[in-house]
């Protein structure tokens, strides 16, 4: 390692001001970060650890909302959110490995926004809302294409409020050397909508794929998505997959999660 | 420099390193537990897994200063009180869950961990918890059959 400063402050308030300072980076669970540090493709001075921080762990309903801290593990998140929210413990339970779900947290993944990472797209498909040192962004604000969103330098997020679906579902296509998703598609049926959206698969990171919320909310089939055909967006195409597998994979895999809710 | 005190297999330890000290560096050049093996440095393999407050963690991809008071357990914790080898350990020996070795240490810690939690997993449970871990002579197989001998249901497992 490249010599840094590693601190752990025991607030919030004292973890801002030392990221207020040149060169300071926040670090939640590492999975991402310290791999990126390796690589000397990001170089902070100084690292401030957020895992002594106890007001940004934990999950619990607050006003019909399921609410989780930032620095919030994928484990616990697959272990607690379970009787709220069976599908986003899914989605958790099967992000990487066990030794990553240990340590990863649910706020590392969201400000880090890699275009086939899995949180994402359960956040977007139930219009969540990301809660900031700041303020609180709407999911359909905070995702900005790869790699990019919403928050400002020093802004952190503390925590993500879900909106419960009536029924929900999370198909994920793993991408079997990264373990990350080559394409996934969450489905969230609410009363009055249906959304629908895609990670691994758009140059914009993920997306809502609107024409198919629009027939779902009407007729939620498999056979009504199966009809609609490919989504019109520009696609990853990398070693993995061309852009037109990719297409192909968002629709079958949306399909194949409405006909697991029609079940 | 941070002064940190850790247990370590059951040893209290305190060192004054670096916060940014990798806990492998920290377990293999530090304390010369070398049981603990790098394989990629970049928390795909699962060769450097270890237990921290009894979750396992991939401990090329862990620093040091944020382990104040944590409790660590490595391979060299695993063999019996008597020296010989643990149930798993003895599974792997038996079933041939091991060639070259170099995976076997994070291979142990990773399974450890499951059957603590869950001790009669089943065939595909073990393959789902072994994301993680990656071994490039035995082709899984054998690794599995050891994970369903140490859990006693070897019956469930393919012959041969
Ligand atoms: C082998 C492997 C497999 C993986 N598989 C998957 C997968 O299948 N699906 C998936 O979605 N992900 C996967 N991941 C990524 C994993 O989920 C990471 O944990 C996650 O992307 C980053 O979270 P972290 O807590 O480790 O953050 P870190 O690595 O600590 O940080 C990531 C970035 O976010 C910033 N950051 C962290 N917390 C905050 C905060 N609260 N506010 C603002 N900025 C913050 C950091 O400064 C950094 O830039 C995998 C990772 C590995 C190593
Ligand atoms: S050496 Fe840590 S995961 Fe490979
Ligand atoms: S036995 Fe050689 S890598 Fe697994």
């Amino acid at each position: 390692m490249y010599a840094f400063d590693l601190i752990s402050p025991k607030s919030l308030d004292k973890a801002l001001e030392a990221l207020a300072e040149e060169e300071a980076q926040v670090l939640a669970g590492g999975q991402t970060l310290i791999p990126t540090l390796k690589a000397r493709l990001a170089a902070p001075a100084t690292l401030v650890s957020l895992r002594a921080i106890p007001e940004l762990r934990g999950v619990s309903m607050q006003e019909g909302r399921l609410c989780i801290g930032a620095m919030t593990t994928h484990a616990t998140v697959a272990d607690e959110a379970r009787s709220h929210f069976p599908a986003l413990a899914d989605l958790a339970a099967n992000i990487g490995d066990p030794a990553v779900r240990n340590r990863g947290t649910i706020g590392g993944s969201l400000a880090n926004n890699d275009p086939s990472a899995c949180y994402p797209s359960a956040v977007l498909a139930t219009g969540a809302t990301v809660i900031t040192t700041q303020r609180s962004i709407q999911a359909d604000d905070f995702f900005l294409g790869m790699f990019a969103t919403d928050l400002e330098e020093g802004e952190l997020i503390r925590a993500v409020e879900f909106p419960i679906p009536i029924a929900a579902h999370y198909e994920k296509f793993w991408q079997p050397a990264s373990r990350f998703a080559l394409t996934g598609v969450f489905v969230a049926r609410f009363d009055d909508a249906v959304r629908v959206a895609v990670t691994g698969a758009s140059e914009e990171g993920v997306f809502r794929w609107t024409a198919a919320e629009r027939v779902l909310s009407k007729q939620f089939t498999a056979a009504a998505v199966n009809e609609l055909g490919r989504p019109d967006v520009d696609m990853i195409s990398d070693l993995h997959g061309s852009a037109a597998y990719r297409a192909s994979l968002t629709q079958v895999l949306t399909a194949r999660a409405v006909a697991r809710l029609q079940e | 420099m941070q002064t940190i005190t850790m247990t370590v297999n059951g040893r209290g330890v305190t060192a004054t390193v670096e916060g940014r000290t990798l806990l492998v560096e920290y377990l293999r050049e530090h304390l010369h537990l070398t049981g603990t093996h790098v394989g990629c440095d970049t928390s795909q393999c699962g060769a450097c897994t270890v237990h921290v407050d009894g979750l396992s963690v991939k401990s090329c991809t862990i620093f040091v200063g944020e382990l104040d008071g944590a409790e660590v357990r490595t391979i060299e914790d695993i063999e019996n009180a008597d020296g010989s080898l643990s149930p798993l350990q003895k599974a792997f020996q038996d079933h041939h869950g091991l060639q070259c070795g170099y995976c076997t240490p994070g291979m142990i810690m990773s399974l450890s961990a499951l059957l603590r939690d869950n001790p009669k997993p089943t065939e595909a449970q073990i393959r789902h918890h072994l994301e993680g871990n990656i071994c490039r002579c035995t082709g899984y197989a054998n690794i599995v059959k050891a994970a369903l001998a140490a859990s006693g249901q070897l019956d469930r497992a393919d012959a041969g």
